[in-house]
């Protein structure tokens, strides 16, 4: 930025004798302005404006017909908030559903997706072996892949004689019919136990709507299979990023705490994790938003079925604006998920800060190239 | 930070105990076992879309877990070729990426030049603007986008395709941290050579910024070819469909009778090819990316 002050360009109308006119730094406003507006008008016009327009949609009762914005549309205030939130009724249960299916499925993809970029990133960093960026590339290579084309594989992996269930018979197993499979997975570990049906304690009175043994589920079998796929597709984005951490580690600490007698899990747990802890937060916290966001697989594998037990807030937004026309439930959905999503991120970008005024910010991917073996 | 290359092996210590040695070698066959037990577990499932896309309907069923054709069969890729609308979407595609990239790649680009080195009145907020703007998730924006395109008559068409993806928040932060990043004094002398602001980003400071306009042609084409709900709230016209969207198409019945995997595999894959090809030259650049986006967080 300290170079600015001395750059004071000429122009090629002004020429070298007007360098420190005001006619340079007006220049310089309008081109400034000039080189930022088509971006301004394309996010103004498709993210900034649409938004603004569905927040009204979501007052109303629009059903598709015509325009949103005249007289003739009715206007319900917060009707189609309230109706997810407080009233007995389809709306409520659909909503409350695609919290459940979605929260559960937070609950498995991140832990999950973290422990095996980190498990996958220490292989890979492992100093002893050979071919390790062919194995980085490979578990890379699904994440970059189209959602709608890897879920077109996985739909043929999990049909019913599909890769998976095929793989199973080979250890004697009988896999079930994953897309079709509604029974909620902690349901199916509680009837092992011997509770086939809920109990009557947990039979009814659960909060909005949904009785405690629904709330109780677990993912459905048809979710288990959406969420094998997930993780199985950003594990790799993650490694890459656990890795870049893990090779930010001094080897000289990693060296003289094995010279100080310390255990492979000693020094995992006391020097490596430490050392990677922002990098731990910022892959919990991208996932977390991330899996709050999970459609494309959702609408390619399952459609919300079976027993509406995929059914996520993305997807029933859709469903119910594009498939029942009702525009402004659909509309007042996405901004729930929204403010979901925001606080999450705000969340994040909170610590982040805070640790960025702790440490040296970190330098940038362009700069990173220090030469090969040297500690950073 | 060093950058994602292997370090060389350390050399073994002189003093070393047979005892660790042997635990050296039972580490060594460990981790070799997990890289290939994963590698599997990662590529297999291309391996089987591969080979049941070149099987008949009951050799898939029966096989589903062959790598092997058995008999082999090009029936679903000719019936991709003649009995869908594959073509047609390849071609829409292709047209969507080149447009998009092309449009991401010059705005965002000039955008960030400006916010990294031109003094204009309210860069800091615009640029602020940026950075919440990147924070918005894209699936709430299905409805909005469908409303902004159907108020503006451009729903169902290729401007309703493509002009709402023509720039993006996270490119133009990309280039405004790479901008800041190279030296100002070519630009320099170059303006005081009498070069206007435009002339200078066009010729002198694009070219130097190649490494990163590579990641921002990569993740722009990326992104836009695998791009799915957009197409999904921009147009219903099955003439107007890209590829992710004629694949969803397929999926959710519109073939008839059957399951007909091999052709669903075949069309996914081919599908994949193009991401895939970029993917294996261009790898480098597909890792800063994805590093750029922890950065950006």
């Amino acid at each position: 930025m300290a170079t600015e002050a001395i750059a004071a360009p000429a122009t090629a109308t002004g020429g070298p004798e007007r360098r420190r006119g005001r006619g340079v730094r007006g220049d310089e406003n309008v081109a400034g302005w000039l080189f930022v507006a088509p971006v301004i008008v394309i996010l103004g016009l498709f993210l900034l404006l649409p938004i603004l327009m569905a927040l009204w949609v979501s007052l109303t009762d629009w059903n598709g017909q015509g325009s949103p914005f005249t007289s003739k549309v009715p206007f319900v205030g917060t009707d189609n908030y309230t109706r997810l939130f407080t009233e007995d009724g389809l709306a409520r249960r659909d909503f409350m559903t695609s919290i459940r299916n979605n929260g559960y499925y937070v609950a498995i993809v991140v832990p999950a997706q973290t422990a095996l970029a980190l498990g996958l990133a220490l292989v890979v960093n492992n100093r002893m072996l050979r071919g390790k960026a062919f194995f980085r590339s490979a578990f890379y290579f699904p994440s970059v892949t189209s959602s709608v084309a890897i879920s077109v594989v996985f739909l043929f992996l999990f049909a019913n004689s599909g890769a998976v269930n095929a793989l199973l018979r080979l250890f004697g197993v009988d896999g079930p019919q994953w897309f079709a499979d509604s029974r909620g997975v902690l349901h199916l570990l509680l009837g092992a136990v011997g509770v086939d049906s809920a109990p009557a304690a947990l039979a009814g009175g659960g909060p909005f709507g949904l009785s405690w043994w629904e709330w109780l589920s677990g993912p459905s079998v048809a979710m288990m299979s959406i969420i094998t796929l997930v993780v199985w597709t950003t594990s790799g984005t993650f490694m890459l990023m656990f890795l870049a951490a893990l090779q930010s580690v001094p080897v000289a600490l990693d060296e003289a705490s094995t010279l100080d007698g310390a255990s492979r899990w000693q020094r995992f747990r006391y020097v490596t994790l430490p050392m990677i802890k922002p990098t731990m937060f910022l892959v919990l916290t991208l996932g977390l938003i991330g899996s709050w966001q999970v459609f494309d697989q959702v609408y390619v594998m399952s459609q919300g079925d079976p027993a509406k037990t995929t059914l996520t807030p993305a997807y029933l937004s859709y469903r119910t604006a594009f498939r029942d026309f009702d525009y402004g439930s659909g509309a007042a959905i996405s901004f729930v998920l929204f403010l979901i999503i925001i606080v999450l991120t705000l969340v994040q970008r909170r610590v982040m800060a805070d640790r960025d005024t702790d440490r040296p910010r970190r330098a940038r991917w362009w700069r990173r190239r220090v030469p090969e073996g040297s500690p950073s | 930070m060093t950058a994602l290359t292997d370090r060389p092996p350390v050399a073994a210590a002189p003093a070393h105990h047979d005892r660790r040695g042997a635990r050296t070698l039972a580490t060594r066959i460990l981790g070799y076992a997990t890289l290939v037990f994963f590698g599997l577990v990662f590529l297999y499932p291309f391996v089987i879309q591969l080979g049941n896309s070149f099987k008949t309907e009951p050799d898939a069923a029966a096989n589903p877990l062959s790598p092997i054709p058995d008999p082999l069969t090009v029936a679903g890729f000719e019936r991709i070729f003649t009995g869908t609308n594959f073509p047609l979407w390849l071609g829409n595609s292709l047209l969507v990426t080149v447009l998009v990239t092309l449009g991401r790649v010059f705005f965002d680009s000039l955008a960030g030049y400006a916010l990294a080195r031109l003094r204009f009145r309210g860069r800091s907020g615009l640029f602020a603007a940026v950075i919440a703007v990147m924070a918005v998730p894209g699936v709430v924006l299905l409805i909005p986008k469908f409303l902004v395109l159907n108020q503006l008559g451009i729903y169902n068409s290729y401007a309703g395709l493509v002009v709402p993806l023509l720039a993006d928040a996270a490119g133009v932060f990309i280039m405004k941290q790479f901008f800041e990043s190279i030296p100002v004094s070519m630009e320099e002398a170059a303006r005081i050579d009498g070069a206007g602001v435009f002339r200078t980003y066009w010729s002198v400071v694009l070219p130097m910024a190649r490494p990163a306009l590579i990641t921002l042609t990569i993740l722009s084409f990326q992104g836009s070819w695998n791009e799915f709900p957009h197409s999904l709230v921009s147009v219903q016209d099955p003439d107007l469909f890209t590829l992710p969207r004629g694949l969803a198409d397929l999926v959710s019945g519109s073939l008839g009778k059957g399951t007909q995997y091999p052709l669903k595999l075949g069309a996914a894959l081919l599908a994949t090819i193009p991401v895939a090809v970029l993917f294996v030259i261009f790898q480098r650049y597909f890792v800063r990316g994805a590093n750029e986006g922890a950065e950006k967080g």
